[in-house]
């Protein structure tokens, strides 16, 4: 968040919108996130204080869940599947391909089972899904978001 | 003229392999040639290794092809696909779909709309049925309603396979002000994709199965937890419940009667455990996914310490059925004490993979050879994990196991949410056995030490295994860390990660070179 009093009120707005919510703290931090990209350390005092809620207990979910960042993320997001299915089709080996030529604008993670486990090895990338891969369709398909 | 309908699923796995690509080469040639079609966006079948598998409806029947590539339709379209459908000889065609063997052997309740209506729409979903499970329902006591899940026999298809309507009538019984029901969509395990496919193409089954639910046990309000892995299951969902809430099945006076209830969807952010019940109600309350200890249990005191009914996604999307045909109907499919149907998931190195709905007690020779037909990779298959990846690996000379829960819980395993996935003879297991314990120190919630410590001094001690170092003593180690790790345990996730541990070192005991150690005996009563 650079330009930190604006995007502090926008985040006030964004966990306002949610207050009528049961249990609000999951939805705000995906819309703050989706709105920045990551949840900044500035955001939590002021989600804190919107939802009537302790710095530590914000803090605490955030660190909790894998999805939540708390820094700024390059452009491109893949996530590659790790899980056994995958494994069952080279998705330990298309992992290791793709690390050998790492770039600078793409974020590589794993997750954990995206569902597409008939049509393995499978990834996510900037929220599309693709399954069915092997390194040549992956980094052709990573250099298509560019 | 009529429109020629073409049928193309929208399903993720679908599109995950290029369905949108067939959608735009489709429309993008038919724009010139003035062609008269409907293109309806579907679930998909199942038959995921078909996929993208493009429909085509002639005189009532539906032709299928696949597995289609963009560069088949023009070739298809020359041949005339909307015209002379049955009778295209192209090495994508695959004829009628219902008369395909994979389709046939199937006994589709909880997926008979699967792939073969639009999924937000509700006049199909009526045209096919949907909302007479309701209807039935409108007219019993809620008593009576929990009554009929119970003698249908329906059990929870999240992995626990507890009597769906015992958990029914708890909450039922437990009188309060608030009551909620909470449906488990965080579908983490690997190879388990039906609660997606239903969700994605059938939304209507389980929207309807909440309601009822929410009759019988006197709920008001209805979140659905959804992983966030799941984006197009998402979209649908959505869709969906506005759409019956605009057609009065949600919001004050269901379809014109006393009950009042609504859903709301919630994602979840990641986190396995939260599949968990308890953690997932933490969640839900916007806390760290840390399990719960039981009692209380959920349904006397749940989310927001109010009365809860969770259950898994394919266990609410069977009620309607269940409603409508009748307990008696769901019950006569089956086997032993798993009354009605599973819908199985094969996946990873397997040729066919996809979803097959049928009852309880084919064997897993059947599953995985005839109907999944062997290895993708044409090898042989070494072995198979259950259950996802707190489900026990078995060989080969294992597959005469029929698959329910109790010849599995017999067998040291798990059927968990039906999910297989096969490795062939490349697979090492003494890895797989180290994977099992990393997941488990990654996805651990903390709040159990046989769980928290015992994953990460697993990992480490396999580490020391895989090197070659003091195997004997190590193997002992883990034995002992194994028997902690299960009886001590607050969860699943902690209690049965020695299922895939100690599973691949007793069949496969080549792979760890030196030694085998017996498996435990004796059974968690949960």
């Amino acid at each position: 968040m650079g330009d930190a009093p604006n995007s502090l009120e926008r985040t006030r707005q964004i966990a306002g919108e949610h207050t009528q919510k049961e249990g609000p703290l999951l939805p705000v931090l995906h819309a703050v996130q989706k709105e920045f990209g990551f949840i900044s350390s500035d955001a939590i005092p002021v989600i804190a204080d919107v939802l009537n809620l302790s710095r530590a207990q914000v803090y605490g979910t955030i660190s909790f869940y894998h999805d939540f960042r708390t820094e700024p993320t390059l452009p491109t997001i893949v996530k590659l599947c790790a899980a056994e299915a995958c494994q069952a089709m080279g998705g330990r080996k298309l992992a290791v391909e793709i690390a050998e030529s790492p770039d600078p604008d793409v974020c590589i993670e794993n997750v954990y089972c995206l569902g597409l486990c008939a049509t393995a090895p499978a990834a996510m990338i900037n929220n599309e899904v693709y399954g069915r891969l092997d390194i040549h369709r992956l980094r052709a398909l990573v250099e298509a978001t560019k | 003229m009529s429109k020629t309908r073409i049928f193309l699923p929208r399903d993720a796995a679908a599109l995950g392999v290029g369905a949108n690509d067939i959608a735009s080469t489709l429309e993008g040639t038919l724009q010139d040639a003035d062609q008269s079609i409907e293109l309806i966006r579907t679930g998909s079948r199942g038959m995921l290794w078909l996929e993208p598998l493009l429909e085509v409806e002639q005189d009532g029947v539906r032709y299928g092809f696949g597995p289609l590539i963009p560069a088949d339709v023009p070739q298809l379209l020359e041949a005339g696909l909307l015209t002379f459908t049955s009778d295209i000889s192209h090495p994508k065609a695959l004829g009628p779909v219902e008369k395909l063997d994979w389709m046939k052997r199937q006994t589709r309740f909880t997926f008979a709309r699967c792939g073969v209506t639009d999924p937000v729409s509700l006049s199909d979903y009526k045209s096919h049925g949907g909302f007479e499970g309701l209807t039935n329902a409108l007219a019993l006591d809620p008593s009576a309603i929990v009554e009929m899940i119970k003698s249908s026999g329906l059990r929870g298809r999240g992995g626990a396979g507890f009597p769906t309507g015992i958990k029914w009538q708890t909450t039922s019984d437990t009188n309060a002000e608030q009551k909620y029901i909470v449906c488990n969509a965080d579908e983490g395990d690997s190879g388990s994709f039906a609660d997606r496919m239903l969700m994605e193409g059938d939304p209507f089954s389980l929207i309807e199965g909440m309601i009822i639910a929410a009759m019988a046990t006197g709920a008001t309000k209805g979140f659905i937890y959804l992983r966030s892995e799941y984006p197009h299951a998402h979209i649908v969902l959505e869709e969906a419940l506005s759409t019956a809430r605009a057609a009065g099945y949600l919001g004050d006076e269901i379809a014109g009667s006393v009950y009042k209830f609504d859903i709301e969807i919630r994602l979840g952010a990641g986190s396995y455990v939260c599949g968990e019940e308890t953690a997932l109600l933490e969640s839900l309350e916007g806390k760290r996914g840390q399990v719960r200890a039981k009692p209380p249990l959920p349904a006397h005191r749940g989310l927001f310490e109010k009365p809860t009914l969770i259950n898994n996604v394919l266990t609410l999307a069977a009620v309607p059925f269940i409603l409508a045909k009748g307990a008696e109907a769901y019950a006569q499919q089956g086997f032993g004490e798993s009354r009605g149907t599973m819908p199985v998931q094969l996946a990873g190195n397997i040729k066919q993979g996809g979803l097959f709905e049928a009852g309880f007690g084919l064997s897993l020779e059947v599953l995985i050879n005839d109907i999944g037909g062997g290895t993708a990779s044409g090898r042989p298959v070494r072995a198979i994990q259950v259950g996802g990846p707190l489900g026990a690996y078995f060989p080969p000379e294992l597959f005469d196991i029929p698959f329910d829960y109790e010849s599995f819980t017999d067998n040291d395993g798990l059927i968990g949410h039906g999910g297989i996935v096969v490795f062939d003879d490349r697979v090492d297991m003494k890895e797989q056995a180290r994977f099992a314990f990393e997941f488990c120190a990654i996805e651990s919630c903390g709040k159990c030490t046989p769980c928290r410590i015992g994953a990460v001094r697993g990992r480490e001690t396999m580490e020391h295994i895989i090197k070659g170092t003091e195997i004997d003593t190590n193997l002992d180690l883990i034995k002992d860390l194994c028997e902690t790790m299960r009886f001590g345990s607050l969860c699943a996730l902690g209690g049965f990660t020695p299922f895939p541990v100690l599973s691949a070192i007793r069949h496969f005991r080549e792979d760890f070179t030196a030694g085998a150690i017996e498996p435990l005996s004796g059974r968690r009563s949960s």
